[in-house]
């Protein structure tokens, strides 16, 4: 590209400088190294664009509507307020592509995702999105509908956009982490795809997130960012090797031990013996992960493994942030059959709350406004103390109901045992 | 003329990440026993197997141009067994069988100009949204203040010098789509939108915008005869919330929109049950290209949480221990008013009992 046809970026330069890596400098590459004119011309302009947002301190491109045949969703579109300007980005849209669960990749896959975005779109890509996407920013409307019939044809398929359940995210978990205490890359495929026609055509109240992490540090974020988080947990002892506790009380000594470990429990669940053994008290452990994460060689999750689901988080639009709610405090994922079970949890949460949401109403939002016991009553799941921090504070509650109510839990805490008992 | 025949998708959704992963990984899946953390930016897994497997982290633009992917995929066939993985903040990780491989594959990260860090106790890669260059409502560029930020984390990016990890955010705009952080920098508009009442009528589903507004500040009304919107600015939270649906109500302002600082979000149960973060600084400059006064006083705050957290304490721990009057002493930032929440129940974060820290 000649030098006069390149747009003057003086304040993007600005971001070439300093030793972190400078996504101006990919973009530049583009626009002066890369082979095909269309690529290195919307680079260009893009530039263009940025530099001019950088000046005037604004942002200029606008919504639309785009999508590729058959499908209702997916494509960000993006239309240049100053096309006139920057005609060769003026459509730059963005197609978020489901990933791999996990977000394993090998380099074969990648070079043929760069080798067809390079032919079809800007040749700009981030691995991932805030929700979880590969997000392959700057395709022409045309081009939209051929990168996704390209990249479709080999095994990947657009993720959600609108009123939709969205695409996924689960950690890396039994892949590479000892602390996973669930199949994530099983749950996460076995929910989103019982729903891809909700992921391709949006016509829910709003957005609807699945993320599963493997154990209750939650490296997905999951119980603040998404509708539906699934975790990881146990219901047994934490498996703790004491040869190896001790040779760590050994290395470290007993005050660290104490002071980083033992004082740290949230339910002073742990108790240091006078031989250095470790002693705890599993009944009142909240499995909030502290201890293992800092002794991993010696202390490991129980064997009873299974996954909690919490139900309602999402970010502040409109009413807030709101965490999700525990609802189901502990469930198998043996058999099949216990699967089955969590997707139609998941059938239960989505058709309730397309019943009853309003419009641009988020699932934690509904819960708020009808009330969490109307919320179960409506996905037939039974109240549970481990649901609440506590019971309620106020007493203007009608509650005619209660010996009804009384019955019912002794009634299902008899089968409960009587189940146990075989 | 015929109708041109359209391709019909393949709704396969997510596809299967075994096809795609390190081979020992597949091998051992769910059947992993331990790891340590050899040096900053590396991590060692053992199996009940007896197999290990190192992993290499490296930070990268996040915005990646295809030859930079292909630079990091030619790395990862001369090294790694060809596979890779992003992690939920966009570093990619390289996993080797070989622990020989490991410090041949950080020289050549290193030479190729990417940054070997982000695990254990260090600063880790700043989540962020999409900005100027992409999104249709932002208020700032969250690449380039991410880029601006990490030339002055680096060290604490490559090194874990930390009481814990530490997880910046930012974003764009206040739906933050960043989300939660230990420290998160995200935009904060101070005046309510400017309506353009000439195109409201036409860009705009007036009822939905109405019921968008989180205090009900915004109705339906007539400008020159025409069917429009109007703001209480009385009521008017200046949050931007109307925006997305109706863009003839610009919230953005090259001089009013503001930056803000916050502190405290967590997201893992380790301790204590996940947090939000907290509103700590406002009012900051959306300064472009490197936004200097924004990542000072993140600076600050990051030194003060190194003195003088305790080990394994994450900024929520540290500040739940020492106080919020002490948080504000030791890193010099003025409480305001503007600090005490008034949002639904706000009742619940006020200081209901005699504990005092004077």
């Amino acid at each position: 590209m000649s030098d006069e046809k390149k747009h003057a970026t003086p304040m993007l330069d600005e971001l070439e400088n300093g030793p972190w890596p400078s996504f101006v400098s990919g973009i530049k590459n583009l626009r002066d190294g890369h082979p095909s004119g269309r690529v290195s011309d919307m680079a260009n302009d893009l530039l263009g664009q940025l530099e001019h947002s950088y000046e005037t301190r604004k942002g200029y491109w606008k919504g639309g509507t785009v999508s590729v045949y058959g499908y209702g969703g997916g494509i960000i579109p993006r239309f240049s307020e100053v096309g006139q300007q920057f005609p060769e980005s003026k459509e730059f849209h963005t197609l978020r592509v489901q990933p791999p669960a996990g977000h394993h990749y090998s380099t074969d896959i990648l070079r043929q995702l760069a080798d067809s975005w390079e032919k079809w779109g800007s040749g700009l890509v981030t691995f991932h999105g805030q929700t979880g996407n590969i997000m392959f920013i700057g395709a022409t409307t045309e081009n939209t509908q051929h990168f996704f019939d390209e990249i479709n044809d080999y095994g990947f398929d657009l993720g959600g956009a609108g009123p939709c359940v969205r695409t996924s995210q689960s950690c890396v978990g039994s892949a590479r982490c000892e602390q996973s205490c669930a199949n994530e890359h099983k749950i996460h495929r076995m929910l989103v795809n019982n729903f891809t026609d909700d992921v391709h055509r949006p016509a829910l109240p709003y957005k609807f997130k699945f993320k599963i992490s493997g154990c209750p540090n939650d490296c997905m974020n999951a119980i603040e960012r998404s509708d539906f988080a699934v975790i990881g947990t146990w219901r047994d002892e934490i498996v703790v090797e004491q040869d190896q506790w001790k040779k760590y009380v050994d290395e470290k000594g007993r005050q660290h031990v104490i002071d980083n470990i033992i004082t740290r429990c949230p339910t002073n669940c742990m108790s240091l013996k006078n031989d250095d053994t470790l002693q705890i008290d599993d009944r009142n452990c909240v499995k909030c992960m502290h201890c293992l994460n800092v002794v991993p060689s010696a202390l490991s999750p129980g064997e009873d493994r299974g996954v909690s689901v919490l139900i309602g988080g999402k970010r502040t639009l409109k009413i807030g942030d709101l965490m999700g709610t525990m609802v189901v405090p502990f469930m198998k994922l043996d058999t099949e059959a216990d699967y089955e079970r969590l997707v139609e949890l998941a059938e239960s949460a989505i058709d309730f709350w397309a019943e009853n949401g309003l419009e641009h109403e988020r699932c934690g939002e509904m819960i708020e406004r009808i009330g969490l016991v109307n919320f179960l009553d409506g996905i037939g799941v039974e109240v549970d103390p481990n649901m609440i921090d506590h019971p309620r504070e106020s007493s203007y509650v009608r509650m005619d109901g209660w010996d009804e109510e009384a019955i019912k839990w002794f009634e299902d805490k008899r089968d409960q045992s009587l189940a146990a008992a075989g | 003329m015929a109708k041109r025949e359209m391709r019909k998708a393949i709704e396969t959704g997510c596809p299967d990440g075994f096809q795609y992963m390190h081979p020992l990984m597949v091998k051992n899946f769910g059947q992993w026993k331990t790891h340590d953390h050899p040096r900053p930016g590396v991590l060692r897994h053992i199996a009940k197997s007896g197999d290990a497997i190192w992993t290499v982290r490296a930070g990268t633009q996040r915005i990646l141009d295809v030859f930079t992917l292909r630079q990091l995929c030619d790395i990862g066939d001369r090294y790694a067994d060809g596979r890779v993985r992003f992690t939920i903040r966009s570093n990619i990780e390289y996993m080797l069988a070989d622990e020989e491989k490991v410090s041949p594959l950080i020289t050549a990260l290193e030479t190729a100009g990417f940054v070997v860090g982000g695990t254990g106790n260090s600063v880790a890669m700043i989540s962020h949204t999409q900005g100027w260059l992409h999104c249709d409502i932002p208020g700032t560029d969250a690449s380039g203040v991410v880029k601006a930020m990490m030339d002055e984390l680096i060290d604490e990016f490559k090194n874990c010098n930390m009481p814990n990890r530490v997880h910046i955010t930012t974003s764009c705009c206040q739906i933050n789509c960043g989300g939660q952080g230990d420290i998160a920098i995200n935009v904060q508009h101070t005046k309510p939108p400017r309506i353009n009442h000439d195109l409201v009528a036409n860009v705009c589903e007036r009822p939905s915008v109405v019921a968008r507004c989180p205090v009900a500040a915004i109705r339906p009304a007539q400008v020159n005869g025409k069917p429009t919107l109007e703001v209480d600015e009385k009521k008017c939270i200046c949050c931007g919330a109307c925006y997305p649906p109706c863009p003839p109500m610009q919230i953005n302002d090259p001089e009013h929109t503001k930056l803000a600082i916050w502190v405290g979000g967590n997201h893992s149960n380790a301790r204590s049950k996940p947090s939000f973060q907290k509103l700590v600084a406002s009012g900051i400059p959306n300064n472009p290209p490197r936004w200097p006064e924004a990542t000072a006083i993140v600076k600050r705050i990051l030194r003060c949480y190194k003195e003088d957290a305790r080990d394994w304490e994450r900024v929520n721990d540290w500040i739940d221990r020492i106080g919020w009057p002490r948080f504000f002493e030791l890193t010099g930032l003025p409480f305001t008013k503007y600090h005490i929440d008034n949002w639904r129940g706000a009742r619940k974060s006020l200081n209901a009992s005699s504990y005092v820290r004077i």
